[in-house]
């Protein structure tokens, strides 16, 4: 029995992410029937990204400042401070935009992607769709993970953006690094691969962030601490993958 | 008067719902179902009652399909609901009407557009039609001046009548309510009763009602089936229910505590829980 209970539990993992790439085949399959409902998407967008606006800004404002202190004081010591700009350029789109992005992103839109849908599913409203004949993956999940998708990659996006101006204010406006070497060693080293580099992380991101939001929502237990105990699941396992898949594909980048 | 078989009670056409021994359980040591038979006549109220607990909910489930027996035959339109691939599955739900414990109002819709719903999902109709459409129906509940509210500022027995204009909106032939006097002021309670009779009687919608409210339901019932241990333990007309002498009908029926369905919940002996060791 011992035995019994030690390979299921070993199994479990395996288990889970069999059953979360099942999930994503049937949302991908609902992806185009969603697109019929334009506005729903936009919606979808709007709740997961324009909302979540102002804790990307703020925290990518404040990340590229300590970026601009900390490369300041590094590059200092190696009388290279005017290339402070590329650095923090760089480490901004490369890494900390989409994954930091990401972890609030699972924080802030993941937590009530998966409350709301499992709030849903506790009070029979996705059962009742199913007995409209309205399938809940198409109408609930399917525009909800496409918001997540396409609201990702726009707010990484925007956080390096501000975490560069955040990183010109310390370094040009406070410690007197000059403007133009700042802005020019941004434009002559950041290439097309660094924001692809961005761009695939952040679409990666927002599939796993979005689906393991809707996912556990979807299959949260119907009460009250079914959905909380889901709410959790989502952050935890959307920061373990995010970090995991950062380091995959860094490496391939690289 | 007992009779646990599926004899369709007092109709001519076939019946439109058929469940035939159907053995159900949810893993557990107890089946919720073995050996269930009953069907529902064309046309008629038809009342499935039971104390809680008798899997009165999941025999909604299964016929509309969303569990799947262990073995029996579930016919609902003549079809075989658990042997329906998904398409023809959800062409089946269309044609059926349900109403929730708690109404299941999407939360995020106003009350509009929660009646509208199955019309935007399912139909291509123009904006006026659905319009007034929805507000026919909504005028049928009594709640057309609530169509601006959202279902969070609903009372309970509003929110269910809410529910049941969202079930007639694609005009079923089948309607099924899930305790639909649950928690309902004796006002609503009235309100609900009088138009799951009005609907059966107006525009002759077979309807299934489960419910444990056996004096509200006798009132408007054609045929009646009692539920008990998995099966059916009486069935027949209200009045022959009231009439019928075995003791768990007699229990449910006057309402009494103590009976085949015994008060206490299977436990060890009393006394010796008390005092024995922990």
């Amino acid at each position: 029995m011992r035995g019994r209970a030690l390979i299921d539990h070993m199994s479990d993992p395996i288990v889970r992410i069999g059953r979360i790439g099942l999930f994503l085949l049937r949302v991908l399959a609902q992806l185009l029937p969603a697109l019929a409902r334009p506005r729903e998407i936009v919606a979808q967008v709007f709740n997961c990204g324009a909302r979540s606006l102002v804790i990307i800004m703020l925290s990518g404002l404040f990340v590229g400042m300590v970026l601009g202190l900390q490369g300041y004081a590094l590059l200092q010591r190696f009388g290279s401070e005017s290339s402070l700009g590329v650095a923090a350029a760089l480490g901004l789109i490369r890494e900390l935009g989409p994954v930091i992005t990401a972890l609030l992103f699972a924080g802030r839109a993941g937590t009530s992607l998966t409350s709301e849908i499992g709030l849903m599913r506790a009070t029979d409203q996705l059962s009742a769709m199913e007995m409209m004949a309205v399938d809940p993956v198409r109408r609930i999940v399917a525009p909800r993970f496409l918001g997540a998708l396409i609201a990702m990659p726009l707010l990484a996006t925007i956080f390096s953006c501000i975490g560069i101006y955040g990183a010109q204010l310390v370094g040009v406006e406070q410690m007197g690094i000059d403007s133009g070497t700042f802005w020019s060693q941004i434009q002559s080293n950041v290439e097309l691969r660094d924001i692809a580099e961005q761009l695939v992380k952040s679409l990666v991101f927002g599939l796993t962030c979005g689906l393991l939001a809707v996912y556990e929502g979807y299959h949260a237990e119907p009460t009250a601490e079914g959905v909380s105990l889901a709410t959790t699941r989502t952050v935890v396992s959307s920061a373990v993958v995010t970090l995991v898949l950062d380091y995959l594909i860094t490496a391939t980048f690289i | 008067m007992s009779n646990p078989d599926p004899a369709p009670p007092a109709a001519d056409a076939p019946p439109v719902v058929r469940v035939t021994d159907v053995h159900y359980g949810l893993g557990g040591t107890t089946p919720v179902f073995s050996g269930l038979n009953l069907a529902a006549a064309s046309g008629q109220i038809t009342a499935v009652l039971g104390p809680s607990g008798t899997g009165k909910t999941t025999l909604l489930r299964l016929l509309m399909g969303m569990i799947r027996p262990h073995s029996g035959s579930v016919e609902v339109f003549g079809q075989q609901v658990p042997a329906l691939a998904r398409a023809p599955l959800y062409q089946l739900r269309r044609r059926v009407g349900m109403l929730f414990q708690n109404g299941a109002l999407l939360t995020d819709l106003t009350v509009f557009e929660n009646v509208a719903f199955p019309l935007r999902e399912h139909t291509r109709l123009p904006e006026s039609l659905l319009r007034r459409l929805v507000l026919m129906k909504l005028q049928a509940v009594g709640l057309r001046g609530a169509a601006s509210l959202m279902p969070a500022a609903l009372s309970g027995g509003m929110a269910r009548r809410v529910a049941l204009a969202r079930a007639i909106v694609m005009d079923p032939e089948l309607l099924i309510y899930d305790e639909p006097f649950v928690g309902l002021d004796p006002i609503s309670m009235g309100m609900v009763m009088r138009l799951i009779q009005a609907l059966n009687q107006s525009l002759g919608i077979t309807s299934i009602v489960v419910t444990h409210d056996v004096q509200e339901i006798s009132r408007i019932a054609h045929y009646s089936y009692l539920l008990a241990g998995g099966r059916v333990v009486a069935a027949g007309t209200p009045a022959q229910l009231h009439e019928d002498q075995a003791p768990v009908v007699q229990q449910f029926m006057n309402g009494l505590p103590d009976g085949p369905v015994p008060f206490h919940y299977p436990a060890p002996d009393y006394f010796a829980q008390l005092l024995g060791s922990p």
